[in-house]
């Protein structure tokens, strides 16, 4: 396959996964029995509010619109570059996306590439010898750690490091009543710290029990007996083959791990009240913003199938067997 | 230096097995081997396949599994091949020539394999000449394992071996899925070894190939050793004394491709005493005691028809 074909075809695939994922958060948030008007406006205020009042606020939020139409007006929208504006913030999705995805993506970095070193650091661990102490602790850990939501270790963090310690701010992304000329890089920092711990500590076992069972695998390989046969010392055997062969399966991993990191960030963020995109796609969720929502899922999905795409790419170049083969056709 | 190069008494291998849910057992591949090899001599240890044969070459280089143990004596140059010893000398002075492509690992260049992480002039200078002896170009080195043929693999993990400048060589199964001109050049290739001094233990299941180019060959039957002799024993049928190795004898094609009814029992279901008996014409009631190694002209026998014992 020529690389234009190829591109074409990326384009093809992410052009066909957005419509399906826009469509099925369409359909879901129609289903949803979150009432804009009650949840937004409130009960009371509604009842004071004259029927003609009550018309207008209707219209802004859609009520009574058939959802085909509305999805096929924000489709077309969406098609001419505009993600519309968003109905809670009154302002334009992009920009409180654009805003939000600032907050997050130094989280979601820090938590990606903590999550990923640490996590082949302890596979390498755990998976140099299969069933050693190394490996029982290892894994221990992991299982503990993968069995255990996200959300409920945000919050032991908190109540540890904040609450009991006060080592670090309980949540938000900066000082409370500071302004935002005044705040600090190592403010940032300080507050990114537990929800960055919280956001990995998940994605740590998951790394680490993949990379385990693959460098377990590779030592218990032909290639390593032969290795050890031919006098390689076990550093070397570890060095030389292990690593190397592990080195793109992890790759893969940590590319695919995107979407975790995506996914647990919507709870830690919540949890942390940390004013990121996760927690705007819960406002938004809750709050029946229907245009903000679908824009988060737009860019979420995109960005996870960058990664997934980017993993494809680097196998191709990386791996000489997939790299070869492709020039041999 | 007096002595063999490679001694092996009385190795027994055995493989623990977990069978039903946590109860283990232990499976006896290779039970009471013996076996010399010279310098300058090639022998052939001759077993089925998948008979756990590897294990004997795994032994020898202390690289068994987790999971199996071994039990008796090997002496190298005369003294024990301890773990120490094992450690200083495999990869230098012992060198195993494994089986397949699976044994080189398939991210690496061919000619850093060889080279074994050597760096240097002299090294790149060696190893593109003993790849270049066995006819393999330089471009070869700048192949990765998946890009080599069946023969080229061979001839790879041969360069490999000779790279050291091995005192002792142990072949394991080098020749399957090799068509019968680069199977013969193969072992052709350890013969060279065994011309510059070395000794050469060769593990196969191919009576034929052997006996084309070992000097001894050593016959295994469901993991014991039936018989030792040289190969030119194989001209004749009344050379041979134990009753497998004339059947073996007598499959041969240019012998009359005559096969024995049955098969070489499983480990787990070996009768008492020789492993041949069921299957044996000339089998008495003695036969399921333990059968001792017998003496002949040629090697040993393990069989009580024989008259002498060791």
């Amino acid at each position: 396959m020529d690389s234009a074909k190829w591109v074409g075809m990326q384009i093809l695939r992410m052009a066909v996964l957005l419509a399906a994922v826009t469509v099925t958060v369409f359909a879901l948030l129609s289903l949803s029995p979150v009432d804009p008007l009650t949840t937004n406006v409130g009960q009371t205020a509604l009842g004071s509010m004259s029927a003609e009042q009550v018309k207008k606020l209707q219209e802004y939020w859609g009520v009574g619109v058939p959802p085909t139409v509305r999805f096929l007006g924000w489709a077309k929208d969406l098609l001419r570059g505009d993600l519309g504006i968003s109905l809670l913030y009154r302002r334009p999705v992009i920009e409180v996306i654009g805003e939000r995805f600032f907050n997050s993506v130094w989280l979601m970095a820090a938590a990606w590439i903590l999550s990923g070193l640490i996590g082949f650091f302890l596979g390498v661990l755990a998976g140099r010898k299969r069933g050693g102490t190394a490996d029982k602790l290892v894994t221990g850990y992991c299982l503990i750690t993968a069995s255990t939501p996200a959300f409920w270790i945000a919050m032991v963090l908190l109540m540890v490091f904040a609450v009991w310690l006060k080592w670090l701010p309980i949540g938000l992304a900066v000082p409370i009543g500071m302004s935002s000329a005044d705040v600090s890089l190592s403010d940032r920092i300080a507050h990114m710290i537990l929800p960055a711990l919280a956001l990995s500590m998940t994605g740590i076992s998951n790394i680490a029990l993949h990379t385990r069972e693959k460098l377990a695998a590779v030592m218990e390989s032909d290639y390593v007996l032969f290795a050890r046969a031919r006098g390689e010392t076990e550093r070397s055997v570890l060095i030389r083959h292990g690593l190397r062969n592990i080195a793109l399966p992890a790759l893969t991993l940590q590319f695919a791990s995107v979407s975790e990191i995506f996914g647990g960030s919507v709870l830690v963020e919540q949890v942390f009240s940390y004013p990121g995109l996760g927690q705007a796609a819960v406002t938004a969720g809750l709050g029946s913003d229907v245009p903000l929502l679908m824009g988060i899922t737009v860019i979420t999905a995109a960005v996870v199938f960058g990664g997934n795409t980017a993993a494809n790419i680097l196998y191709g170049l990386i791996d000489p067997r997939m790299r070869k083969g492709r020039k041999k056709r | 230096m007096n002595g063999h190069l490679l001694e092996v008494k009385g190795l027994s291998i055995s493989f623990i097995q977990y069978d039903r849910g946590l109860h283990q057992v232990s499976l006896p591949v290779i039970r009471d081997l013996g076996v010399t090899v010279d310098r300058g001599e090639m022998v052939a240890v001759i077993g089925s396949s998948g008979s756990g044969k590897s294990l004997l070459a795994h032994a020898v280089m202390g690289i068994l599994p987790y999971n199996a143990s071994a039990e008796g004596e090997i002496l190298y140059k005369g003294e024990p091949l301890t773990e120490e010893r094992q450690k200083a000398l495999r990869g230098k002075e012992i060198v195993l020539v494994p089986q397949s492509v699976s044994y080189l690992d398939p991210l690496m260049k061919v000619g850093e394999q060889v080279k074994n992480g050597r760096k240097g002039p002299s090294w790149r200078e060696k190893c593109r000449r003993i790849l270049g002896s066995y006819g393999l170009g330089p471009e070869t080195e700048a192949l990765y394992p998946f890009q080599l043929s069946g023969g080229m693999t061979r001839r790879v993990l041969i360069s490999a071996a000779v790279m050291e400048e091995p005192e002792l060589v142990i072949a394991d199964e080098p020749t399957p899925g090799l068509h019968l001109d680069a199977a013969k050049r193969v072992l052709g290739h350890f013969r060279e070894m065994t011309e510059k001094g070395a000794g050469v233990l060769l593990i196969t299941h191919d009576l034929e190939l052997a006996l084309q180019t070992a000097d001894r060959v050593v016959v295994l039957y469901a993991g014991t050793a039936v018989e030792e002799t040289d190969s030119r024993a194989f001209d004749r049928e009344d050379t041979l004394y134990h009753p497998y190795t004339r059947a073996l004898y007598r499959a041969m094609p240019e012998h009359g491709f005559r096969s024995e009814p049955g098969s070489q029992p499983y480990v787990k279901e070996l009768p008492a005493g020789c492993p041949y008996r069921p299957r044996c014409t000339m089998a008495l009631p003695e036969c399921s005691c333990e059968v001792p190694l017998r003496k002949t002209d040629r090697g040993f026998v393990r069989c009580i028809h024989r008259e002498a014992e060791v």
